[in-house]
């Protein structure tokens, strides 16, 4: 059996909130109040120190409450969950940062955390002299971070400017000089908050790619993120947290579906009465639908479906209209923009009642959460009649008679039909 | 394999036992001397005078004390020329206020890192400290110069000038963890450090001999005089430097007594509050 890394049993931690102020009524009571708060502000300030007051007021506020978790030597391990779930509390527990207010925290073998990289980067100091300050402040001797020190100048990219000050750095620089320092740690536990969601595509790419490679080495790692797609990699088992306590725990898949399940509850259709509908002083959007075409009751993979919208007229002359969706996946990925602006057609509608369909063709879609996160109604080709958030949230099922083991799911946002030929031949001249 | 032994950190409610973790601070010491370092390369730069800062500001302060108080007011400097006798007070001073100033801004200045990441806080106040040593040597090749000027020698109680320089330094510490900590609660200390480092000013010998401590109000207040570490320090450092005076031992000794009681209680007081100090901060 593999050695424990980290356990954390049981571990609480409060925070006190703020404290009401009582108001005074007269400017008498306001100065005499002056002189009165030195004692009162030094009462207050002493009970910051939550550790002795558990359980006793109603202003404090439990970022966690009873965490236990354990994670084996090697291993990887996800932290998601919405704002204020508790999850940067957590890791600087972890960290050592702080103390939980109850409960233990056990860390087996040097950690280092990665809560924000390049801390106490100083201006004012060269690339060169900022390696060794941050280094050392994450746990390096200077006699590892000299054997290192080709490593992380190469791995960033600031050769050329390694004795200049880093004031005079990109902030790209700056990040990538700082991730390079912390990426060359080597320690039996990581613990990373977000730091994989910074810098540009193609640096969170590289820093990503870091991680796996640090992870596989045999690094203990746990991940702090709003980020999917890190936890989906990096991450063999995922906790959900809410409001402080583990609501889930298990493989990264599950818990991930889980989670953005909760937060996008499917929304398949909705209709509005005349007097309730949302839109403009010309426009009213009264339904907005989608159904699969086939006899069954879901869309599958692969299978063509259909939006319908309806609207209403309100002007008595016609109007030239079109209509535009944006579809996101769960991720929100922008998988397409729909709008009959990209016809030849031009829609001139008379007053009163439109319908609209928009027929989705077989073998386009994957399995997943698809939303339509924004429908406009434009008129003369630039002119927004009407704008809708989040209009509606499906979801397309796997497809079973192609179903690739357990998950069932082929990766990739399509599912085309694609045509292949293969044949042999004698000879190819390439 | 260097280590079999995989090292085990608990973190928990109870606050931490003992008051300083050697093991731990050896193994930070790199980190210690990176920040003495960053202090020091940072503190002047993109000045104009740069490193003669550490000279002028001294200078200063002899040329109004000795316009002041040596002429103006005729305060006795035991024989010894008055601006030489107040540089030999402001010297070791300037260390201490500056060390004292620095340490009390330390913590509340770098929230931005430990709030980040774990390492022994009280690195943190003792770094300006450390750093502040660097003025202190700059100031005292002035202090030579004025000696070598006026013709004064050392006495072979120059021996013990470096055991009174480290008293000076184990005071700073010790008042630095009492400040450092009690600002990163209390956001008064910021506001306060103006007065006492001008009130401790004056209270130190520094314009005035000791001696006249013992002549206005008898040896007994003298003794309890003792009791700021740094009396002691400032008078030793004349009579080791400028060898007037025997060396005021029963002074150092009472200052000794109380910059030790400092120094522990500081780092028990730290040790005891800096599990805090991330949630205050």
């Amino acid at each position: 059996m593999a050695e424990l890394a980290v356990r954390v049993v049981d571990v609480s931690k409060a925070f006190l909130i703020g404290l009401q102020e009582s108001r005074r009524e007269t400017l008498g009571a306001e100065i005499l109040s002056w002189f009165r708060s030195p004692k009162k502000n030094y009462n207050n300030l002493k009970r910051l120190n939550t550790y002795k007051h558990i359980g006793d007021s109603e202003d404090l506020f439990w970022a966690l409450k009873n965490i236990s978790f354990e994670l084996k030597q090697g291993e990887t391990l996800g932290i998601i969950g919405d704002n204020g779930a508790g999850k940067s509390t957590l890791l600087k527990i972890i960290s050592r940062i702080t103390n939980p207010t109850s409960g233990y925290a056990e860390v087996f073998g040097r950690s280092s955390s990665l809560l924000e990289v390049g801390t106490g980067f100083n201006s004012e100091l060269t690339g060169r002299e900022n390696i060794y300050l941050n280094g050392t402040i994450l746990g390096m001797s200077k006699k590892e971070i000299d054997k290192k020190f080709d490593e992380i100048v190469n791995f960033s990219g600031v050769e050329k400017f390694i004795d200049t000050q880093i004031k005079k750095y990109s902030s790209g620089m700056r990040i990538r000089l700082a991730f390079a320092v912390a990426a060359n740690i080597n320690t039996e536990l990581m613990i990373i908050d977000e730091v994989l969601s910074i810098g540009d595509a193609e640096f969170r790419k590289k820093s990503l790619s870091k991680m796996i490679e640090v992870a596989n080495s045999g690094t203990a790692i746990i991940l702090v993120t709003h980020n999917m797609l890190p936890v989906q990699s990096l991450c063999k088992n995922t906790i959900l947290l809410d409001h402080g306590r583990i609501s889930n725990y298990g493989p990264t898949n599950e818990i991930i579906s889980q989670y953005l399940g909760n937060v996008t509850k499917d929304l398949t259709s909705q209709t509005w009465s005349m007097d309730k509908a949302p839109g403009s002083d010309s426009i009213k959007l009264l339904k907005a639908e989608v159904r699969p075409i086939s006899n069954l009751p879901v869309i599958r993979a692969g299978d063509a479906f259909e939006f319908e919208f309806v609207l209403y007229n309100l002007l008595s002359e016609d109007l030239n209209i079109d209509i535009t969706f944006h579809l996101m996946d769960e991720y929100e990925n922008l998988v397409f923009i729909g709008s009959t602006a990209l016809t030849n057609y031009k829609y001139n509608v008379k007053q009163g009642y439109i319908k609209s369909v928009c027929r989705i063709p077989a073998n386009l879609l994957n399995n997943g959460k698809f939303s339509i996160t924004r429908f406009f109604v434009i008129t003369g080709g630039t002119k927004v009649l009407y704008e809708h958030r989040d209009l509606l949230t499906f979801e397309i099922t796997s497809d079973l008679m192609y179903d690739h083991g357990k998950s069932g799911k082929i990766d990739g946002l399509l599912k085309p039909h694609l045509d292949w030929e293969i044949h042999c031949e004698e000879e190819i001249e390439v | 394999m260097k280590e079999n032994v995989i090292p085990k950190f608990v973190i928990e409610s109870k606050r931490s036992r003992g008051f300083l973790d050697l093991k731990e601070l050896i193994y930070y010491k790199d980190l210690l001397y990176f920040f003495v370092l960053r202090d020091i390369t940072v503190l002047y730069k993109q000045t104009i005078l740069g490193i003669l800062w550490a000279i002028l500001n001294p200078l200063f302060q002899m040329v109004v004390f000795s316009i002041i108080f040596g002429k103006l007011a005729n305060v006795p400097s035991d024989g010894i020329p008055y601006p030489i006798f107040s540089f030999s007070g402001i010297l070791p001073f300037n260390y201490f206020s500056q060390s004292l100033s620095g340490a009390s801004l330390s913590l509340v200045s770098s929230t931005n890192i430990f709030t980040k990441i774990y390492f022994p806080r009280i690195l943190i106040p003792l770094t300006p400290v450390l750093s502040k040593i660097a003025d202190f040597s700059i100031a005292f090749l002035i202090l030579i110069g004025m000696m070598i000027f006026y013709g004064i020698y050392p006495s072979w109680n120059l021996i013990f000038l470096p055991m009174l320089i480290l008293l000076m330094i184990l005071t700073s510490m010790g008042i630095g963890m009492w400040l450092s900590s009690l600002a990163i609660q209390y956001r008064d200390v910021k506001f306060a450090m103006g007065y006492v480092t001008t009130l401790l000013m004056y209270a130190a010998p520094v314009v005035f001999p000791a001696s006249l401590i013992a002549e206005k109000a008898g040896y007994t207040v003298y003794l309890l005089y003792g009791l700021y570490p740094m009396a002691g320090v400032i008078e030793g450092f004349r009579s080791s430097l400028l060898g007037i005076n025997p060396m005021p031992w029963d002074l150092i000794s009472i200052g000794f007594l109380s910059a030790v009681i400092l120094f522990f209680t500081g780092a028990f007081y730290f040790k005891r509050t800096e599990r805090i100090f991330a949630d205050v901060a």
